[in-house]
């Protein structure tokens, strides 16, 4: 019996769950997948927003705007990589910069900070590549950059080191009353519960229906994006947008707090919940606009391509509501929801208390952990000293990235632990780099292997059927 | 130290043991796995060494005439050894279990770290991401080396050598490989491989066409494949739907730069490697470059060979220095894309190794300095896919500036 059930280890969920661990509460967290971060979180811009996008008044504006402020500490309190670089909406003609002074009046509105139209020449100082045609921008310096599945991972870790269990694969697929409980269902198991916080991202309509709320849908909205080299991630060092026009916000271009460049995403609704797949026609589209908007984008230099879904509410805002006693909807939530999970995150406790949980804040909670990049981050001394300690930080095994098997080990043993290829690299970036894994997946199918206890061939990509190989060689037979 | 060799593949053991043949013993070897050989561990597959030793080996036992050496003449060697960082001045960082994070200083380096695949995330085909999907090179490793099938139903793309060696491989293990696409009217990989590992076992060559979707969410269930028109874009109405398990790619070979790139040393856009001398000297004088890291050979042999000019050149420049006696520019008409080296620097015999842009029938190479023809030699075909060479006689660098490589009608 749990105090609170979160479906979906997305950001929102995670965040959620974090914020609950400071409770005296049993809480845990259903996740379908086989890994945290693999829905809408794991494919996105990783941009934390200032807020000036969205309409005043709206849960989107409030929520962007108080995330965006909070996003720091929480980045600092779970070692994870955030950047305060700034963003750039820019202009190339009048009719710009007529939406760009009313972005700037409604992000007052909203209460953004030090938002500033900047003229040509200004631009050109900040961004010496950006294009020869841009003529006018609206600079917001609080704009950052975070890396969405990295915070999602330590959120959760988080949690779970403050005591919040987490199930995988575990596929909900009804809700059902007992008393003044749920009991939630999956095909192999149930828990109880006696609050439930339907986090479930591109699936939170379904979750809704099992209880009985059919008050909105979610429509997948698909966003392909192009990665680039690290050798490109110095070409602009702010985010920078396009004015938005009827055909929405158009490509965009950033560095990524881990130093590439990413340039997306394409804007198109779907009916397939599931259908992540890339588009040749995405790619010319991203091509196009994101070489509008610099001098020149070296696409010649991709190491990636990528597609997420958005769950885009039916609603047009966040959709964050109480529909029945004790079920709480934190759904709808596409951008800026990244920057605005923090806020959403006590929003949503807020409802919770008016439901009736009134468990007690406990003094053991602790707010901080280790950050998944300290050996990274170590200076040459502390890491011969680790390595000294153990000698496996010693022994590189993603030559790209400069991943060692150490750090590999403790994804591998650290919560919420990588069971797959996909949920290493998510935790260490081994293979993220230019080979893609070419050189370690071999190594790291290894190490997964042994330190799991399962046969060699069993190890996938991402959980389920994703086998990375399929029985074994004649002679090894 | 006086000399670091960063890479124990065929190039560095080769360049190691002709450096110690020259008199070097302060020197040593850093390889990152853990045992010496590079890339020819993994392929099995004979057909190393004709040029070399006048033999077929496989690429184990090519390496390991190499490796014995090195052993008998006590080269040092550290394995499982990563180099992280070179400096302009030849400072080495590099780490490993047993020393941690290290420096060394050397007098000269040697670099042969060798090449990496071109990923599939290069090429942006469309479709989905699933398990199922290697370069020819990571399906090589896990066959070879780990003893594991990575599919049984197999679309390769690209006619790269790795990857119609391991159509035959995986034909051999009992996969069914449906079709190797090729996105240009020719393939990529030596003409030998082409007959013994596709026509042999009737494995169908699809020039010009291409991959435009990848489909299977958790592992590969099949690919959309189409012809491309004569500016390589695919040509819709062609598609063809292929069930399949795994795509492996074979989509071309790039020199792995990124030290060279950190320490200064000046790269050609073109072979993505170092601009070297005769003497595989690059930009930063007592750095030399061999092998794959350099350009992308075809065969062991010629790595071996110029891997041998690296480690004598790189001795002489640590007992004398090295003087030059010229200023040779070697340019190449577009037909010709690249030689290497790219300069010279001394008045001596040197053979000129080079790649042309696309197959070409009853040419001529022509070597031009000024208006005259230098050298001049006949070809009744040329390919990308084999690397070619001519000895340029000290004779013919008299009094040049600028070498011209034309490819010219016979």
């Amino acid at each position: 019996m749990y105090d609170v059930a979160v479906i979906g280890a997305g950001v929102t969920g995670a965040m959620i769950a974090r914020g609950l661990a400071k409770y005296d509460a049993k809480v845990c967290i259903l996740e379908k997948a086989n890994d945290v971060a693999t829905g809408a979180t794991r494919a996105n811009s990783a941009i934390v927003h200032a807020g000036f996008d969205a309409k005043e008044g709206s849960l989107k504006a409030k929520l962007n705007v108080e995330g965006s402020k909070m996003m720091k500490k929480v980045t600092d309190e779970l070692g994870v990589k955030y950047k305060n670089n700034g963003s750039l909406v820019i202009g190339f003609n009048d009719e710009d910069r007529k939406t760009i002074e009313e972005l700037k009046k409604r992000g007052d509105a909203n209460g953004v900070e030090g938002l500033r139209v900047i003229d040509a020449a200004e631009l050109r100082e900040l961004e010496p590549n950006i294009s020869e045609n841009a003529t006018c921008a609206l600079y917001a310096p609080t704009g950052a950059i975070v890396c969405p599945y990295d915070l999602t991972i330590a959120a959760v870790g988080n949690a779970m080191d403050n005591g919040v269990e987490l199930k995988l694969n575990f596929k909900v697929t009804g809700i059902e009353k007992d008393g003044s409980d749920y009991v939630i269902k999956s095909e192999n198991e149930q828990i109880k519960a006696h609050y439930v916080i339907n986090a479930a991202g591109l699936f939170a309509d379904d979750i809704a229906k099992m209880v009985g709320d059919d008050s909105f849908s979610i429509n997948p909205r698909r966003g392909e994006y192009i990665l680039l080299d690290k050798e490109c991630g110095g070409l602009v060092s702010h985010t920078i947008f396009r004015t938005p026009s009827k055909m929405g916000k158009g490509i965009l271009v950033s560095p990524t707090v881990d130093g590439n460049l990413l340039t997306g995403p394409t804007s198109v609704d779907i009916a397939d919940k599931e259908d992540n797949t890339t588009t040749s026609e995405g790619f010319a589209h991203i091509i196009k606009e994101a070489s509008e908007n610099l001098k020149a984008v070296p696409f010649g230099k991709t190491i990636t391509s990528f597609c997420g879904l958005r769950a885009t509410g039916s609603t047009g805002d966040f959709i964050i509501n109480s529909p029945k006693a004790g079920f709480i909807n934190a759904a709808g939530i596409e951008s800026p929801g990244l920057s605005a999970s923090p806020a959403i995150a006590e929003y949503v406790i807020g409802l919770l208390k008016e439901q009736g949980f009134n468990a007690a804040q406990k003094d053991s909670f602790n707010p901080v952990r280790r950050s998944a990049h300290y050996f990274k981050d170590a200076s040459v001394e502390e890491k011969n000293e680790i390595i000294k300690k153990n000698p496996a930080f010693g022994r590189i095994v993603c030559r790209c990235e400069i991943v060692t098997e150490g750090e590999i080990l403790e994804a591998i043993h650290t919560n919420p632990k990588a069971t797959d290829l996909d949920g290493v690299k998510r935790r260490t970036r081994s293979g993220m780099g230019r080979c893609q894994s070419g050189f370690c997946s071999p190594y790291i199918v290894e190490i997964l292997s042994r330190e799991l206890g399962i046969p060699y061939e069993c190890v996938t990509k991402s959980g389920g059927e994703s086998y990375i190989n399929v029985g074994k060689t004649k002679e090894a037979e | 130290m006086d000399l670091v060799i960063i890479g124990g593949g065929p190039a560095g053991m080769s360049a190691a043991i002709a450096a110690y043949e020259s008199g070097i013993r302060d020197m040593v070897i850093l390889e990152r796995d853990e045992s010496l050989g590079g890339i020819l561990q993994q392929c099995i597959h004979n057909g190393f060494g004709l040029h070399k030793f006048g033999e077929e080996l496989t690429g184990p036992e090519y390496a390991w005439r190499y490796e014995k050496k090195v052993r008998e003449l006590n080269i040092p060697v550290k394995l499982g050894t990563m180099v992280l960082d070179i400096t302009e001045d030849k400072v080495i960082t590099a780490t490993n279990p047993e020393d941690g994070i290290f420096t060394i200083e050397a007098k000269a380096i040697i670099l042969a770290m060798g090449c990496r695949e071109r990923s599939k995330g290069a090429l942006n085909i469309a479709g989905s991401r699933p398990a199922g999907i290697y370069s020819a090179g990571t399906a090589q490793k896990y066959v070879n080396m780990k003893g594991y099938m990575p599919g049984k139903n197999v679309v390769i793309l690209g006619s790269g050598d790795i990857g119609l060696i391991m159509a035959r491989r995986m034909t051999l293990e009992g996969a069914k490989v449906h079709a190797v696409c090729e996105l240009m009217p020719y393939s990529g990989g030596l003409a030998r491989n082409i007959e013994q590992c596709l026509n042999d076992f009737g494995i169908p060559l699809k020039l010009s066409h291409t991959v435009v979707e990848i489909h299977g969410k958790e592992r590969v269930t099949g690919v959309t494949i189409a012809k491309v028109d004569e500016n390589r874009k695919p040509i819709l109405e062609t598609k063809e739907y292929i069930p399949c398990d795994t795509l492996l790619l074979s989509v071309g070979l790039i020199p792995e730069n990124e030290l060279s790139k950190s320490a200064g040393i000046s790269l050609s856009t073109i072979t993505s490697g170092a601009d070297v001398d005769q003497d595989r000297q690059t930009s930063i004088p007592g750095i030399f470059a061999c092998g794959n890291v350099l350009h992308v050979h075809d065969l062991v042999d010629f790595v071996s060979e110029e891997a041998e000019i690296a480690g004598k050149s790189a001795a002489l420049y640590i007992q004398n220095g090295k003087e030059n006696t010229c200023s040779i520019a070697l340019e190449t008409d577009g037909k010709i894309r690249y030689t290497v080296p790219q300069r010279i620097t001394e008045n001596k015999d040197v053979k000129v190794y080079f790649r042309v842009a696309d197959v070409f029938k009853n040419v001529k190479i022509n070597v031009y300095s000024g208006e005259n023809v230098v050298f001049s030699k006949r070809k009744q075909k040329v390919a990308p896919g084999e690397m070619e060479s001519i000895l340029l006689k000290k004779e013919m660098l008299e009094g040049a500036e600028k070498l011209t490589f034309k490819l010219e009608e016979a």
